[in-house]
């Protein structure tokens, strides 16, 4: 009842003054920048550990560098651009309200891609400053052990004097969205559910990481709290707002309303509950005590279960319309992506456990989980939004259907080699460890796995330059309309 | 209740996550606020002091310009400077700091790890590390000699042929025989880590009889 309520368009409203579709396209085009950057490190990493390196030995090309400059740029850089983007098409039109201010969205969207770049230069550049006095005197001034590069806090690298301004951004973010959703009468739609938390807990997700270990707490209790950051970043940020976007996205595509609003409920609130109770879990076998460590584990097993209500309420709304699956590409981006987000969280319960944990811990096995995670669900979500926005964005349709196809097979086929390819990886090198193996055989047993990993990586980034190219296309062709 | 802003922001939002970080991060705060976060240099041992001087006398020149003389505080210094090198370079992201009970990790690299371990200056924020490309490094110290470790980070596979490790030619004056400042830190911090205990297997004895069988 509530679902199609908020869905059905006002005809008498002008969506096109809602959103500032400007704002929109500059989002994207710097989230796909940030993108290539990301995957241009995780193409290096990926070359470095098979010995194909020919950029080698040069200090600022760094792989231990640029694998930092991949995962950053992949969270804040891509999924946070593409993200803020389609919030402002979406929140807009939900709400059926502007947000509160044009110009300061512009001033987020520039002081956004600041920090990100700021993030990388720091990354890169600022390890190499680190024996000069002037910083030296500041470290031991200050008697904690800062750093001019990175910060010692995984998905969290980026340097510690950003660290505020992110957080300021992060505030700014959720002022400028809040204000169209507080001033929408009665209850809400799911989405907004999803859109509302997601700004409470990444603002608390980043104050609690980036400080309380660095500036607070040591040793182990830090170690939990760093567990929690990695945990809740993925699933306090990323998570439901990709979900809030499914619930806006899917529904309007399929022109019919959510499957069941109940399980839309169940799905959150368990969501809500279970997420950040699980941090803990990245860290098991360590002195974290072992009571917590046996609570993470359960709580991960429960949000399976949740996951699965989702799930079902999904393919509940697709039912009776499987041709669209086929037909509609963005549908096709989406559910794919919800078929991996069910592999990854069935993945996530198998290894959480401490039998699992024995066996595949410290391997590539999670390096595949993080990859089906960030590039199956949340990237494909995003691709098949921006497949269904940029026609919207620029006016015109798509300049080549065979290359939005190419983007899919590419990007779906890569990443469901690489993420099998590493998660069968990691179970052999979990046996040559506990085999007491010499650590070489561990080593070059990878290597296979690891070529493999390499032409799959380099399938998915001929995906995103198919996008790319089509995207340049879609444009010029407009244009060339436009001098006519 | 549940669909409402007031609903949806205080209970689903703060309320629990206020919940989770309690029971997550404030249960292990409370369980070991009793144990001392030591400084750098309270942390400064005997073994590590030894290979901080094997260093001034390898490398008397660099580590004149590096470091002055040999003194518990420059060794701190030192410390400090090598764990920034250490992530900076992301060298936490292909190797782990912690001791598992499984697996068979203790035989393989030492005593499981304790709390006290990370309750000092050095692990913060602790560096656990997720992934282990390459060994576990909490007991790493003196397993190597430091003219190994120079060669080590100038051109890993001149002494380990197979390892993927990258070249850190950045933190040497041109030649392995000229560790740099930072060059200098990072190997005193690696000799650091696991000096403070006695003892723990060598098991780099695995793969030579490993050879000799074949």
């Amino acid at each position: 009842m509530v679902a199609d309520e908020s869905q059905t368009a006002v005809p008498s409203i002008d969506t096109r003054r809602l959103v500032d579709r400007p704002l929109v396209l500059c989002y994207y085009f710097a989230a796909l920048a940030y993108l290539v950057i990301s995957m241009l490190g995780g193409i290096l990493m990926a070359l470095q550990l098979v010995r194909w390196n020919v950029l080698e030995g040069i200090e600022w090309l760094s792989p231990g560098r640029w694998r930092m400059v991949h995962t950053n740029a992949v969270a804040y850089g891509f999924l946070a651009n593409a993200f803020l983007g389609t919030l402002h098409w979406a929140i807009p039109r939900l709400s059926l309200r502007p947000v509160l201010s044009r110009s300061l969205s512009w001033f987020i969207f520039w002081a956004w891609q600041f920090i990100v770049v700021a993030t990388a230069a720091g990354l890169v550049l600022g390890p190499s400053l680190q024996a000069e006095p002037w910083v030296v005197k500041l470290a031991s001034r200050w008697h904690i052990p800062l750093s001019v590069g990175a910060q010692a806090l995984e998905w969290g690298e980026t340097p510690f004097w950003i660290d505020p301004l992110a957080l300021l951004g992060l505030a700014l973010v959720a002022v400028n969205f809040m204000a169209p959703i507080v001033r929408t009468p009665g209850p809400m739609y799911v989405s907004l559910w999803y859109f509302m938390a997601a700004f409470v807990w990444t603002f608390l997700t980043y104050a609690m990481g980036n400080f309380l270990p660095e500036y607070v707490v040591p040793g182990t209790s830090a170690g939990a709290i760093a567990g929690l950051f990695i945990h809740d970043l993925v699933g306090l940020f990323v998570t439901p707002l990709g979900w809030g976007l499914m619930y806006y996205f899917v529904p309007i595509m399929l022109k019919k309303p959510i499957w069941s609003h109940g399980l839309s409920l169940v799905g959150f609130w368990g969501l809500a509950f279970f997420y950040p109770l699980q941090g803990i879990h990245h860290f098991l076998y360590t002195p974290i005590p072992m009571f917590l460590q046996y609570g993470a584990v359960i709580s991960t097993i429960a949000v399976e279960l949740v996951v699965t209500t989702v799930i079902i309420n999904f393919a509940g709304t697709l039912w009776g319309r499987g041709r669209d699956f086929w037909d509609n590409l963005p549908i096709r981006w989406f559910y794919t992506g919800m078929v991996f987000y069910f592999l990854t969280c069935l993945q996530c319960a198998l290894q959480v456990t401490l039998t699992f944990q024995k066996l595949i811990h410290f391997s590539d096995w999670v390096v595949g989980h993080a990859h089906l995670v960030m590039f199956g669900v949340f990237s494909m979500w995003l691709f098949g939004v921006m497949t269904y926005l940029f026609p919207r964005l620029l006016d015109r349709q798509w300049a080549s259907r065979a290359l939005c196809e190419w983007h899919y097979w590419l990007s779906a086929g890569g990443i469901l080699v690489m993420s099998s390819d590493l998660i069968l990886a990691g179970i052999f090198q979990g046996y040559w460890w506990a085999a007491l193996l010499p650590w070489d055989v561990s080593v070059m047993g990878s290597r296979p796995f690891w070529i493999i990993r390499l032409v799959a990586g380099l399938c998915m980034a001929a995906g995103v330059v198919c996008f790319l190219i089509n995207i340049a296309w879609t444009a010029r062709a407009g244009s060339r309309a436009a001098d006519r | 209740m549940f669909e409402s802003k007031g609903g949806v922001l205080l209970i689903g939002g703060l309320g629990f996550f206020l919940l989770a970080f309690l029971a997550n991060g404030v249960v292990p705060i409370l369980l070991y606020r009793h144990i001392p976060e030591k400084t750098a240099e309270e942390v400064v041992n005997r073994r590590i002091l030894y290979q901080f001087e094997e260093l001034s006398r390898r490398y008397p020149e660099s580590f004149e310009a590096a470091f002055g003389e040999v003194s518990v505080q420059t060794c701190a210094e030192a410390l400090r400077l090598g764990r920034q090198v250490y992530i900076s370079e992301g060298c936490w992201h292909c190797h782990s700091q912690y001791v598992r009970p499984v697996s068979n990790e203790s035989r393989r690299w030492g005593d499981v790890s304790r709390s006290e371990e990370y309750q000092n200056e050095l692990q913060r924020p602790v560096l656990f590390g997720t992934r282990r490309v390459g060994p576990d490094l909490s007991r790493e110290g003196s397993r190597h000699s430091n003219d190994w470790h120079a060669v080590h980070f100038f051109q890993p596979t001149l002494v380990s042929p197979d390892s993927p490790m990258p070249r850190y030619q950045w933190l040497f004056d041109g030649s392995p025989d000229r560790p740099n400042r930072r060059g200098l830190a990072l190997i005193t911090y690696i000799q650091w880590l696991g000096s403070w205990l006695d003892s723990y297997p060598y098991y780099e004895d695995l793969q030579e009889l490993e050879q000799e069988d074949f």
